[in-house]
């Protein structure tokens, strides 16, 4: 069993119970295997995102069933609707504290761009205070675009340099937000 | 006393007058009278439920420039009233809170204070309600650009860690928004063309 996006290699009648492999592999395996999503619903977006989550198109499919509410013992935040600035405080307070590694999906026109809201009161792309994974256009997307993403989310974490950030976590986990570049 | 047309309210309270409505019995209520009238109103005359309390900004130039909006529903007759009330100050606009005898009107006229700046005198504990508490400007105001005003972001150790300010939003094309009167056609929603608002373009 060896394809392009896996490093390991084994055969039962060369190698018997011993599989040989590389950290990278191995580490990125277990996590894009079992990736806990943070539920940041905000807006209608939300609706659809638990659509995702009941049986009908059902993420624990992907083994991604364990929503949950509590930063600390999760480590993809689904951002899924409308970031006002007064939310935006939250959004990112609720960022930090999840323990790394982390990872962000912006679904929705709101949380990607601030959609139809170009208005005073909404954060212009939630890509301005957090660093975003993958991006999911629609308005709100279907439940299969966000499964989409969310399988683009796993091929991305497939192909991080796992031991590299655990050795040197700063350098690597400080993606520059968007403003970051304006100021 | 039944159910009250303009003439014999105005018998009772000579200080109203009335107001044009497509709909409803409207009417122009002096803010210094406007407690006493609305206390009649649900006490003696079966207006008992507030349903909404909103202004507007005639204009910047307009004096008196905000007017204070109330609609009040009689569930025993079922109609309703709506009172309007000038106030007196322009820069510094204030009415009487109706927070006293009507609770509901203490969220609405939270809500009418955050987005047009109206103190309402009385109030049990008028702070904003839709934008955050230290924001500066009152956004429905006439003269108040939709994309909005750069101001600090809310927080201020998230805006550092962050490095997040906020920034008008980028009108591209925008806003969009339909005329008032007109066909079918003329009333469709139309960009009104602003430019581009931002510094930076988003690459
Ligand atoms: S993108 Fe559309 S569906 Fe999603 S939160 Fe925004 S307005 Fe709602």
């Amino acid at each position: 069993m060896s394809t392009e996006s896996t490093t390991l290699g084994y055969n039962s009648k060369v190698e018997g119970e011993v599989v040989v492999t590389q950290a990278d592999a191995v580490i990125n395996w277990i996590r894009k295997h079992s990736v806990w999503p943070m539920p940041m619903g905000l807006a209608c977006c939300a609706i659809e995102l638990m659509a995702v989550g009941a049986s009908r198109f059902d993420i624990s499919r992907f083994g991604m069933e364990v929503m949950r509410f509590s930063p600390r013992q999760a480590d993809c935040m689904i951002v899924s609707g409308t970031v006002t600035y007064k939310m935006a405080e939250v959004v990112r307070r609720i960022y930090e504290q999840m323990a790394e590694p982390k990872w962000v999906v912006a679904m929705g026109a709101c949380a990607s761009t601030g959609g139809m809201y170009r208005s005073y009161a909404t954060l212009q792309g939630v890509d301005r205070i957090i660093p975003v994974d993958v991006y999911v256009s629609g308005c709100p997307p279907r439940p299969e675009a966000l499964l989409d993403a969310m399988i683009k989310l796993q091929d991305k974490i497939g192909r991080e340099s796992s031991v590299k950030n655990l050795t040197a976590p700063k350098a690597v986990a400080e993606k520059p937000a968007f403003a970051g570049k304006e100021a | 006393m039944s159910q009250a047309d303009f003439a014999s309210l105005k018998e009772r309270f000579a200080y109203l007058t009335e107001r044009d409505s497509a709909d409803h019995l409207s009417v122009n209520c002096p803010a210094k009278h406007l407690l006493e009238f609305c206390t009649s109103l649900r006490d003696e005359l079966g207006y008992d439920l507030l349903l909404d309390v909103t202004a507007i900004d005639w204009d910047v130039q307009t004096s008196p420039r905000f007017t204070g909006i109330y609609h009040i529903l009689s569930t025993t007759h079922h109609n309703y009233i709506r009172i309007a009330s000038d106030c007196l100050e322009d820069a510094q606009p204030s009415l009487p809170s109706l927070a006293g005898i009507f609770p509901a009107a203490n969220w609405h006229e939270r809500e009418t204070y955050d987005m047009m700046g109206i103190r309402y005198e009385g109030h049990p504990d008028l702070k904003r309600i839709l934008m955050w508490e230290d924001y500066p400007y009152h956004p429905l105001r006439k003269e108040f650009p939709l994309a909005g005003i750069e101001v600090p972001f809310p927080a201020a150790d998230v805006a550092e860690s962050a490095n997040a300010k906020v920034l008008p939003a980028p009108m591209m094309g925008g806003p969009f928004v339909s005329p008032s009167g007109g066909t079918m056609r003329e009333i469709e929603p139309q960009a009104k063309d602003e430019s581009w608002t931002e510094k930076e373009e988003q690459h």
